[in-house]
């Protein structure tokens, strides 16, 4: 699977809020089927980054392909991308004023053109995925904050992304919760979903993860499989930041 | 479900308190309550007293009761009454109609109004309005409504369909109401003929239909990258704002008619329609853009995450929650409209508040029962601006219920 084309292809990316340099020229790759988690201290660029993606944020400098696609100003390409791109936010971002099927439904009805009755089908398929089907008339403000992040990774599921795209996905959530999500997250990475997570949930990534990346003050530090990262750090700042969040 | 303490007591929530507890705590808690309730207790009983004594015995009702059909609709020839009548009663039966479908607060209002009818249409005493077929007018209104309900209860028809009639009976209404020239059937009524309740309506239902486009697209165009729109928008806003509604009316009805020509003016009621419209636009819009500003940032990405367009977005996720966070105010708005429609007197349209003037003025012996006059429209006002406001609640608690995030 690795000798195709990546999937996600970095190279040089630059972006910068007013006079600050956010992030000071990203490579990278991500091949299909591939879990990437990226880590490091706040401020890093690691959001940000994972925003340039889908355009969330734009990059100034530097080349970003998605699924083949070059990420520019053109809005047809932009709508395009993040129609394969499926986001998960660490507000969930749920929409409050609709049901939790609603919710899931909405893009596919009306970005994709299928018909309400296969939308509700896939969205009732996919409540069953993350374990909550019992929830689908409720609305978001009736739900916990683990549930509501399960729906939120189902309603990015429901345009049946090629690329999952996570950002801090558990760090709004109570402790007792998290695993919830995070059991969501491994379900998803196994069934072969390309993701791209940022998180600090160092178990999440030595169970599923391909490749880690330790970003700090807009770079990438450090990279490589999880038991490198872990066992065999070759930076001091990836030593130090490891050692701040293994031992708390 | 597994329970961890089954055998514990059940713990029941307090009861409210009884009538002895409750007029104790209220009007009796502290000594100095107690001479207040003492003191005042008397004296209110008393004002109200006072007041059904006079409104039964001293009030002279007649200035109000003779002309229940000026009221009504001001000078509409009599024997034209029919088209008001058919106009209402689309009315009452698609109210009906969707109290069947949707159900809630149209239900209350069409059993209300057709009730109304039904009361004064079986009212125990002659009156010279009250000719055997108004009579029965009145009294088909409330099967009129149950026919709508059942059809609205038992037929599966579309919602786009009764949404569709609500926007064309208004319309047609209208034409009906106006006539043409050329016609026999329906000969043409001038609209200086138009008066009361009728006018009053027509201008406060049109102005605040018309008016609530206008705003929300006056909110999104003020926020817009265009140059050239939002400084017609902010201008337009700032200017309207900076006015008051009597000068837009003097306004639109003499100086517009200036500027037109003879052939093309423009009716003048709908000259005054347009002033109560672009009024009210002006101030809807900043409700509008108010609630505009109170959507998170988060809700717009994650609308344009799933790939949706800003025309998608806006639809759907930024125009229901800024619309519902600014509903207070929106309704306020309307309650508002509704009150400065009786503005249009000075420029000359007898709108419910007009034909109470002139009735008062017509007569010297009515000018002495001005004041009963007056306190029956502040009434009228007062019932129609409450219905307004409690249909307002209901929305309100029936989006919050949805939603208490």
């Amino acid at each position: 699977m690795k000798n195709s084309e990546p999937i996600i292809k970095c190279r040089g990316v630059h972006k910068w809020f007013g006079e600050f340099h956010a992030l000071k020229g990203i490579d990278m790759d991500v091949y299909e089927g591939e879990v990437i988690v990226i880590f490091g201290p706040s401020g890093s660029g690691k959001s940000t980054f994972i925003r340039t993606i889908n355009h969330l944020e734009e990059h100034q400098q530097g080349d970003i392909f998605v699924d083949g696609i070059e990420l520019s100003r053109d809005v047809r390409n932009i709508e395009m991308i993040r129609m394969e791109t499926g986001m998960v936010f660490q507000q969930f971002n749920l929409f409050p004023h609709l049901s939790v099927l609603q919710n899931i439904t909405l893009a596919p009805i009306w970005v994709r053109n299928w018909p309400r009755e296969k939308a509700e089908d896939k969205a009732r398929e996919l409540l069953e995925l993350v374990g909550i089907p019992e929830q689908a008339q409720k609305f978001p403000g009736n739900l916990s904050g683990g549930q509501q992040q399960r729906v939120a990774i189902a309603r990015a599921l429901a345009m049946e992304p090629k690329i999952m795209l996570f950002d801090e996905p558990t760090s709004a959530l109570d402790p007792e919760m998290i695993k919830e999500v995070l059991d969501a997250m491994i379900n998803l990475a196994r069934s072969g979903m390309t993701m791209i997570v940022v998180t600090h949930e160092m178990g999440f990534a030595r169970e599923v993860a391909d490749r880690m990346y330790f970003f700090d003050e807009g770079r990438i530090v450090e990279t490589g499989t999880p038991d490198e990262i872990y066992k065999n750090p070759q930076e001091d700042r990836t030593k130090l930041f490891l050692s701040q969040i293994l031992h708390h | 479900m597994a329970s961890i303490d089954s055998d514990s007591e059940i713990i029941r929530p307090p009861q409210p308190p009884g009538i002895l507890r409750w007029i104790q705590e209220n009007l009796f808690s502290s000594v100095f309550n107690s001479i207040l309730t003492v003191v005042l207790l008397p004296a209110v009983l008393f004002l109200i007293y006072q007041i059904l004594v006079w409104v039964v015995i001293g009030a002279d009702w007649k200035a109000v009761s003779q002309f229940p059909l000026l009221y009504a609709v001001g000078q509409y020839p009599r024997d034209q009454l029919w088209r008001v009548g058919i106009f209402l009663s689309s009315l009452i039966f698609l109210m009906g109609l969707s109290w069947g479908r949707w159900g809630g607060l149209l239900r209350s209002i069409s059993l209300a109004v057709s009730g109304f009818f039904l009361m004064l249409a079986v009212l125990p005493f002659q009156h010279p309005a009250l000719t055997l077929g108004m009579r029965l007018y009145l009294g088909s209104n409330l099967p009129i409504a149950l026919a709508g309900y059942l059809l609205g209860k038992k037929t599966p028809i579309k919602d786009y369909l009764i949404i569709a009639a609500w926007l064309l009976v208004p319309v047609v209404g209208v034409i009906l109401l106006a006539g043409f020239e050329s016609s026999t059937a329906i000969p043409a009524v001038q609209t200086t003929l138009w008066g009361g309740l009728l006018v009053t309506f027509l201008l406060a239902a049109g102005g605040i239909v018309l008016s609530f486009p206008l705003g929300v697209a006056l909110a999104f165009g003020r926020r817009s990258s265009l140059p050239v729109v939002s400084a017609f928008s902010t201008v337009f806003i700032e200017v309207i704002r900076g006015v008051p509604l009597v000068t837009i009316l003097f306004m639109f009805s003499i100086i517009l008619a200036l500027f037109l020509p003879v052939e093309s003016r423009i009716d003048r009621l709908v000259r005054a329609l347009m002033a109560v419209t672009f009024f009210s636009a002006a101030y809807s819009a900043e409700n509008v853009r108010g609630g505009l500003q109170s959507v998170p940032l988060g809700q717009i990405e994650a609308a344009k995450a799933l790939g949706m367009g800003s025309l998608k977005t806006t639809i759907f996720i930024v125009l229901p929650q800024a619309l519902r966070a600014v509903l207070p105010a929106i309704v306020g708005q309307f309650i508002a409209l509704f009150k400065d429609t009786t503005l249009v007197v000075i420029i000359g349209i007898n709108d419910f508040l007009g034909i109470g003037r002139s009735i008062i003025n017509s007569d010297p012996e009515f000018v002495q029962l001005r004041t009963e006059v007056y306190i029956f429209m502040a009434l009228v006002y007062w019932i129609f601006s409450y219905l307004m406001s409690l249909a307002s609640r209901r929305i309100e608690s029936a989006l919050g219920v949805e939603s208490s995030l």
